[in-house]
């Protein structure tokens, strides 16, 4: 008796080991199709990227296609100055938004309203916006402008942080509140001291993701900051920024563009990388 | 129930409760409670999972205000004044009215800030007094010695007991008159359980303690007054030895001798 027993436990326990190596295998070869190409874009980029790379790159404006030396000054410090600008007026709305659908309209059909509009900009692709932008700020205004391309960014940002900050909030026990209030606490106080406080790791990741987001957005400034082959801090007039000018260069027969298009492509994955790394660490060290 | 009110013979009442219903939407959680809770003595209220003790509880607090969806109907005096009907901000109520929860709930702060926070909210104290207030309430708290030299250290990294503790002292620091403790040692080991309730027994000195608790044996070690809760009535009050040697009703002596609940 007890030996058949144990010859159909062996038999299916021989069969789940069987399942288990294919499924592993599957897992595996998904994985490594992924990282793969990660790798390669990573590597061509680094490899391209370190090569175009100097100190022109940074002290040098945009060069007339052909010539000779040149960088991306202006670029650079558009990018700096319109991604800087669009967290700047997005994270206060955004921490507010996100505090509000948190804290007050959980149940309300405003609250249910707003987060679902939210999901829908959250989603919607950012050509949209930027084309939102071109219509309302830039065909009004007759203009390209610094302040449009800021706008457009700010929108991107906007519906980021009020996700991460509604999420983050909603992880903050009850019980934290219910202790708050225990001791005669108003709430803006138990919001302001106790739950944002005991979120702000995570919002914070929330903001650097969003600012990660955006610096490598192209679509949206194509139709509102354009592009300027001068330095200006003039948020009126247009204004350059790192990825509408990869978006040039390299689709330009120019090689001295190329170059710098991949310098410039080489920045923003390092920035991005070093924004990811940030927020990790961050995230990391409160939790 | 007959709504005869449980008044503890030979006791000034400190919070006395009159017909009190409860409500989470439609369902009835509390009927008709009646019942003095005695100054400067600690009451416990024992009764299985859902009988409403907690719910009870929440009510002295006005805790319950933060759902919509409950609702609290009847009386609740505090030294003669209704605090149900009161137009006073709900703050001051519970500035007079302390709460210690189920699971320790250290602020995402210093441990001198866990105890400073409700002081500073209504207080204005110069540094010297703060501190003077902070030491005082850790020492009552029994805790002092133990954290003394981390003060700016956060209070999250302190242990479960260490924390429940914290909770009691920034509970205290802001001198209530009451002290609601919603079964404050559930989550603890019973070396911890021992050290708060000998400061249960300490604390009664200067504070009118209610106490809700799933441990019989701690009703009886640490209360003077029991009232046993059963499907949102009060089924018996008293002094807790009498209630636990000689219960005058059939159901709580079922109860305390494990028979049901």
């Amino acid at each position: 008796m007890s030996t058949t027993l144990n010859a159909r436990r062996l038999a299916r326990h021989k069969q789940r080991k069987r399942t288990n190596v294919i499924a592993l295998a599957l897992s595996l070869g998904a994985m490594g199709f992924g990282v793969f190409w990660l790798v390669w874009i990573l590597f061509e980029t680094i490899y391209l990227g370190i090569g175009g790379l100097s100190l022109a790159t940074f002290t040098e404006m945009t060069p007339p296609p052909q010539g000779e030396g040149g960088g991306l000054a202006n670029a650079i410090f558009g990018s700096f100055v319109m991604v800087g600008l669009a967290t700047l007026v997005g994270t206060p709305i955004g921490i507010l938004a996100g505090v509000y659908l948190a804290e007050y309209g959980q149940k309300t059909w405003l609250g249910s309203a707003v987060r679902f509009i939210n999901d829908i900009l959250l989603s919607a692709p950012s050509i949209v916006v930027g084309l939102f932008v071109y219509a309302v700020v830039v065909a009004k205004l007759k203009s390209f402008s610094g302040v449009a391309g800021m706008l457009a960014l700010a929108l991107l940002v906007i519906p980021v942080v009020i996700r991460t900050t509604e999420n983050m909030l909603s992880l903050v026990p009850n019980a934290l509140r219910e202790a708050a209030y225990a001791l005669g606490t108003p709430k803006w106080k138990v919001i302001l001291s106790i739950t944002l406080k005991a979120a702000s790791a995570g919002v914070i990741t929330g903001i650097l993701l969003a600012l990660a987001r955006v610096s490598g957005e192209t679509a949206p400034l194509l139709f509102t900051a354009l592009s300027n082959q001068f330095w200006t801090s003039d948020l009126s007039a247009p204004m350059a920024s790192l990825p509408v000018t990869i978006f040039k260069f390299a689709m330009s027969p120019y090689e001295n563009w190329q170059k710098l298009a991949w310098a410039g492509v080489f920045l923003i994955t390092v920035g991005v990388l070093l924004l990811n790394i940030l927020a990790r660490v961050l995230f990391k060290n409160k939790h | 129930m007959d709504a005869k009110i449980e008044t503890p013979v030979g006791e000034r009442p400190k919070l006395s409760v009159r017909n009190l219903n409860f409500f989470y939407g439609s369902f009835h959680a509390l009927k008709n409670i009646n019942l003095d809770i005695p100054e400067n003595k600690v009451t416990a209220f024992i009764g299985p999972s859902g009988c409403g003790k907690s719910t009870l509880l929440r009510t002295l607090n006005r805790m319950f205000e933060l759902y919509p969806e409950q609702r609290a109907e009847g009386q609740i005096l505090l030294d003669g004044e209704d605090i149900l009907a009161s137009k006073d901000d709900v703050s001051l109520i519970r500035a007079k009215i302390g709460m210690v929860f189920q699971k320790p709930t250290p602020f995402p702060m210093s441990i001198y800030d866990n105890i400073a926070f409700g002081v500073k909210l209504f207080e204005t104290l110069p540094r010297v007094e703060m501190d003077e207030r902070v030491e005082w309430a850790l020492k009552k708290a029994a805790l002092w010695t133990e954290v003394k030299d981390k003060l700016n250290q956060s209070g999250s990294g302190l242990s479960g007991g260490q924390q429940q503790r914290l909770c009691i002292a920034r509970g205290i620091a802001i001198k209530p008159e009451v002290l609601l403790l919603d079964e404050p040692c559930s989550a603890l080991d019973p070396i911890s359980t021992g050290k708060i309730e000998e400061l249960i027994h300490e604390l009664k000195s200067d504070y009118t303690v209610a106490i809700v608790t799933h441990n019989m044996q701690q009703a009886a070690r640490c209360s003077d007054y029991t009232a046993y809760m059963y499907l949102g009535d009060l089924i018996e009050f008293g002094p807790t030895a009498e209630l636990f040697m000689k219960p005058k009703r059939k159901d709580t002596e079922d109860y305390i001798t494990g028979r049901f609940g």
